[in-house]
């Protein structure tokens, strides 16, 4: 029997098996993992919430609402030893989406690793730390390019001798597809990034030349894997193929073991549909495949979403109901028995080529631009990314792009397991922000104030002088900083940043046909409304909060242009008092609030009753984001006039509605 | 909303009321024929903050001018004065859209009742300044103590912000080579302060300003830098991200206000003035409302003499419209 030849057939080691998880409190995320792990899965990956990602503690007033929800706040070291409780970090891979705040959560993993007896030698995981993409797409940005590259090359500097096995960065190009890239892009975008990175690193003189291969051998990538996964599997060997040649042409490592293209995955939740949400778990099984049937352009680890992501919160059973994914793939199916099935392929051969054609083009375009900081400060790639997406909404809309259950095969028996909506999704606790207030208010109280000060002085004396910001920061970890405190202090050196956003000068081909019929009747009907107006009618977009996943935003402030509005686009990360006075000061006719992370309760209530105070009562407010329909109720009931989810994907309806809106305040 | 009386409007613009300031630039964008006598209303009533200042930034696309214009509007708060912001963008024309980014570049304390922002969409004028800027600069001056506008554009095309800003400052990031070879052909109109921006790219904005200086020693030795003897344009190195530079622009701007003197800057907002009421006759009745009306030379010189008298742009706009159609009427001219 072919099972007992299986059997005897050396298997290949499976990838490394994780789930993104994290939320509320250090304490009930520990137990997550745990929990996790007993279930089999193989490695870590901690979501952290976002003050806690954007530099902030719990108590500032931009954390408002925040607090837990994404992920697990941690703001000092005292969480991080709960986080970890249990958990012996030699035994540990540890993959941390973390950023700008990565050197600190660095500083505090390797101070709890310390607190526990584990050599920091063996400890063995990622950080992020790829800055690119999230001035492209992701939003969790808090320094500019020049002075981010140079924190990153820190921690690749710092790492390469003193915690050899860490994966200092993780470049993405996972949140490029998510912000609309093409393969081609993503394969670009990601290595222009990577070889940005490498060349600080190059020049910063921290790192010896001849210990560059080993630098080049610990830079490791972050990957997307849409449902095209012929081509998504063919950009992973472009992927494969192009670093192996710039590793060797640009940085001249001769060791093939550090030219490896090394990468986790994520698949992609982008694609993810709130109707008829069970056909998700297919989507995210064939997206795995893409990243794992190739051997030689194989993952080394894999995390799945689950498949009511669009809906909210994934549960523990959502969750493992996609590692039950992984582990059917790994274990009962014969793919790792095999060498590469896709050698020898012509079709797999001609693809790959034309993309590693296209990408090593427009590599050298980034590159003519003088490199990947300049591309992000001109706003060059994320112009191109805001283009790239609208034609993909675009393709979506005219039904060019099939989606079962969305714009095809609408017709279906109900879901069983959507018979209760508001508990297929899973709540974080309302006290978990008061807690965590209360938490750090004690946390602060009870330290050494003095040997804070002096931690805190000699890292920002550290990095004034462009020294590597690891020994600082671990010192500053154990002495008891905070968060915010550290990210503060490097504030007040390097400066905050806000990135270009892409949609002024964003060029969007014009539709046809049937959508194109309604763009041009819209724009009659805004003609009309001008006139009755006096002026043209206008629009505040913005996101409150600290989500900066803008990627939708971007398309309703573009699409809003296109069909005749004045649109003030004021991008990510502000109050609800910064847009209800960005409404007054513009004298917009309708506000539109994107919101991702959860936070809707919490902020658009605040942007209302801001608005009533600000005299500005009769200018509709609309809401966008991960919303659970009672959660809709609850906020059309406080005076939102329309709330949308991933479901409304018609832009022009949305549209429509808007028009109608501000016609009717007129009108009243 | 609900129509405010123009005369209280007036008084707490003066009292820089926010939401009186926004009420005003509604209604000053408000196109309706039957909103123009009430705009007239409220743009008689204004008076401008005594000193105050207009500072027009200006420059190609990439310059880093709103990251500038923040910066700069930072450090004038911190010296204590009130700032109006008018961010002038480009207008998508076929639709009649228009995308305002500057908001997202900038980062203010909302809770600030000394400084303002509004954004304004060019509305398809070919110049850098739409139809309103006169008029909401008019309505900032009268409520903060300085006015910063900013627009796009440098070259041969026409800024129009010359016509608004007693100070103009073009801003240009180091490399802009176009730039250079414009002042250096002498087919740029020299601003009053040159700012190179991004000075955080080191060597590269030293020697785009050192190139700066060079072409302007360049045109003074023709004669063809400054029109006066009383100022010579500076060129500064700022970094909107570093804030490094910006306390010397400031320095900068007021001493360019000193140098001026209140005549000059006087004589200035006439230039302008009669220069918004002549294109406001021509956005109505275009070029042959000027032709009957006796030529460019002839109403211009109509225009100067109704504003030195005291009447105010929309008004002599309007009243040169009337004497139009009068004449088309009693002429029969078509």
């Amino acid at each position: 029997m072919s099972s007992n030849g299986a059997r005897a057939t050396q298997r290949d080691r499976p990838w490394i098996m994780r789930t993104y998880a994290g939320h509320s409190t250090a304490k009930a995320s520990n137990e997550l993992y745990r929990t996790n792990l007993a279930k089999g899965q193989t490695g870590l990956s901690v979501a952290f919430d976002l003050p806690t990602q954007t530099g902030y503690d719990p108590d500032h007033v931009l954390s408002q609402g925040e607090v837990g929800k994404v992920g697990v706040p941690v703001s000092h070291i005292g969480d991080m030893r709960g986080l970890f409780d249990q958990l012996p970090l030699d035994q540990m891979n540890t993959s941390m989406t973390i950023n700008a705040t990565a050197p600190w959560l660095l500083a505090l993993y390797i101070a709890v690793a310390e607190d526990q007896g584990v050599d920091r030698k063996l400890l063995q995981g990622t950080t992020q730390n790829d800055l690119i993409k999230e001035y492209l797409s992701r939003g969790t940005y808090i320094f500019p390019p020049a002075a981010s590259l140079k924190l990153t090359a820190d921690v690749v500097a710092y790492t390469v001798n003193e915690v050899p096995k860490w994966n200092p960065v993780n470049v993405c190009s996972y949140h490029l597809q998510e912000a609309g890239a093409t393969p081609v892009q993503e394969l670009a975008y990601a290595l222009a990034t990577a070889i940005g990175l490498l060349d600080t690193v190059r020049a910063g003189g921290q790192v010896s030349e001849d210990q560059m291969p080993q630098v080049v051998g610990r830079i490791s990538f972050f990957v997307n894997a849409g449902i095209r996964f012929v081509e998504e599997m063919c950009k992973m060997r472009a992927f494969t193929e192009l670093w192996d040649r710039i590793t060797h042409e640009r940085y001249g490592v001769e060791n093939p073991k550090f030219r490896r293209f090394r990468y986790g995955v994520q698949v992609n939740s982008l694609g993810l549909t709130e109707q008829q949400p069970e056909n998700n778990i297919i989507r995210i099984v064939l997206e795995m495949l893409a990243v794992t049937l190739s051997k030689d352009a194989r993952a080394r680890a894999v995390q799945l979403p689950a498949w009511n992501e669009a809906l909210g919160l994934p549960r523990p059973w959502d969750q493992q109901w996609s590692l039950r994914a992984q582990q059917i793939l790994a274990y009962e199916t014969d793919l790792l028995t095999y060498a590469d099935i896709f050698n020898g392929s012509d079709v797999v051969t001609d693809r790959v080529r034309k993309m590693v054609e296209e990408a090593s083009q427009e590599i050298e375009d980034i590159q003519a631009r003088g490199s990947v900081v300049e591309a992000i400060e001109s706003g060059y790639l994320k112009q191109r990314l805001v283009e790239s997406n609208a034609e993909r909404l675009r393709a979506i809309e005219r039904g060019e792009q099939v989606v079962v259950g969305v714009n095809k095969y609408l017709e279906g028996a109900d879901s069983p397991l959507m018979t209760d909506r508001d508990s297929a999704i899973m709540t974080v606790g309302s006290g978990v922000e008061q807690e965590a207030i209360a938490a750090i208010k004690t946390w602060r109280e009870q330290r050494d104030g003095a040997a804070v000060e002096k931690a805190l002085a000699e890292l920002r004396e550290a990095v004034k002088r462009g020294g590597n910001v690891m020994p600082p920061s671990i010192a500053a970890a154990k002495a008891g900083v905070t968060t915010g405190e550290w990210a503060q202090a490097l504030r007040e050196v390097l400066g905050e940043y806000r990135a270009p956003t892409g949609v002024a000068g964003a060029r969007v081909s014009e539709g046809e046909g049937d959508s194109q019929k309604t763009v041009e009747g819209l724009r009659a009907r805004m003609d009309v409304l001008e006139k009755k107006l006096g002026r043209r009618p206008k629009m505040l977009v913005g996101k409150p909060g600290l989500d900066g996943h803008s990627n939708g935003a971007e398309q309703i402030a573009l699409k809003a242009r296109d069909v005749g509005f004045e649109v003030v686009y004021e991008g990510i990360r502000v109050t609800p008092e910064q847009l209800v006075a960005s409404a007054l000061e513009e004298g917009v006719h309708v506000i539109g609030i994107s919101i991702l992370s959860g936070s809707h309760l919490e902020l658009v209530p605040q942007v209302v009753e801001r608005a009533r105070e600000a005299g500005i009562a009769s200018v509709p407010i609309v809401v966008g984001g991960i919303i659970p329909v009672s959660d809709a109720r609850r906020l059309e009931n406080s005076g939102v006039a329309r709330v949308y989810t991933p479901k409304d994907f018609e832009l022009n309806t949305i549209m429509g509605d808007l028009v109608e809106l501000v016609q009717s305040s007129a009108e009243a | 909303m609900s129509e405010a009386d123009p005369a209280a409007l007036a008084e707490r613009i003066a009292a820089a009321e926010k939401a009186a300031v926004a009420q005003a630039l509604n209604l000053i964008e408000d196109r309706r024929q039957r909103s123009q006598g009430r705009i007239e209303a409220l743009l008689g009533r204004l008076r401008e903050r005594a000193g105050m200042q207009r500072v027009g930034l200006t420059g190609p696309p990439g310059g880093g001018k709103s990251t500038l214009t923040a910066a700069l509007a930072r450090e004038l708060r911190e010296r204590g004065d009130t700032v109006g912001v008018l961010a002038v963008d480009p207008s998508s024309t076929r639709s009649g859209g228009a995308l305002l980014g500057d908001r997202a570049r900038m980062s203010f304390d909302p809770a600030d009742q000394g400084l303002f922002v509004r954004s304004l969409a060019t509305a398809g004028d070919t110049g850098g300044l739409a139809y309103a800027a006169h008029a909401v600069t008019e309505v900032l001056s009268a409520a903060y103590d300085r006015v910063v506008i900013e627009t796009t554009g440098v070259g041969q095309t026409e800024t129009d912000v010359e016509h608004v800003a007693d100070t103009i400052c073009l801003v240009i990031q180091p490399g802009s080579g176009d730039v250079l070879q414009f002042i250096k052909a002498g087919i740029m109109e020299i601003p009053d302060v040159l700012v190179v921006n991004k000075g955080d790219h080191g060597a590269l904005a030293q020697r785009a300003a050192s190139d700066l200086a060079g072409a302007l020693d360049a045109l003074r030795g023709v004669g063809m830098a400054e029109a006066g003897d009383d100022w010579r344009v500076p060129v500064l190195v700022t970094s909107a991200r570093d804030r490094t530079g910006i306390d010397a622009l400031v320095d900068t701007l007021d001493a360019h206000r000193a140098a001026q003197g209140a005549a000059g800057q006087r004589e200035r907002r006439r230039e302008g003035e009669t220069h918004w009421t002549l294109s406001l006759l021509l956005r109505r009745h275009g070029e042959h409302g000027l032709e009957v009306l006796g030529g460019r030379t002839e109403v211009a010189g109509r225009i100067r003499a109704a504003l030195d008298a005291g009447a105010i742009p929309i008004a002599v706009s309007a009243d040169l419209g009337r004497d139009y159609l009068r004449r088309v009427a009693s002429a029969g001219i078509d």
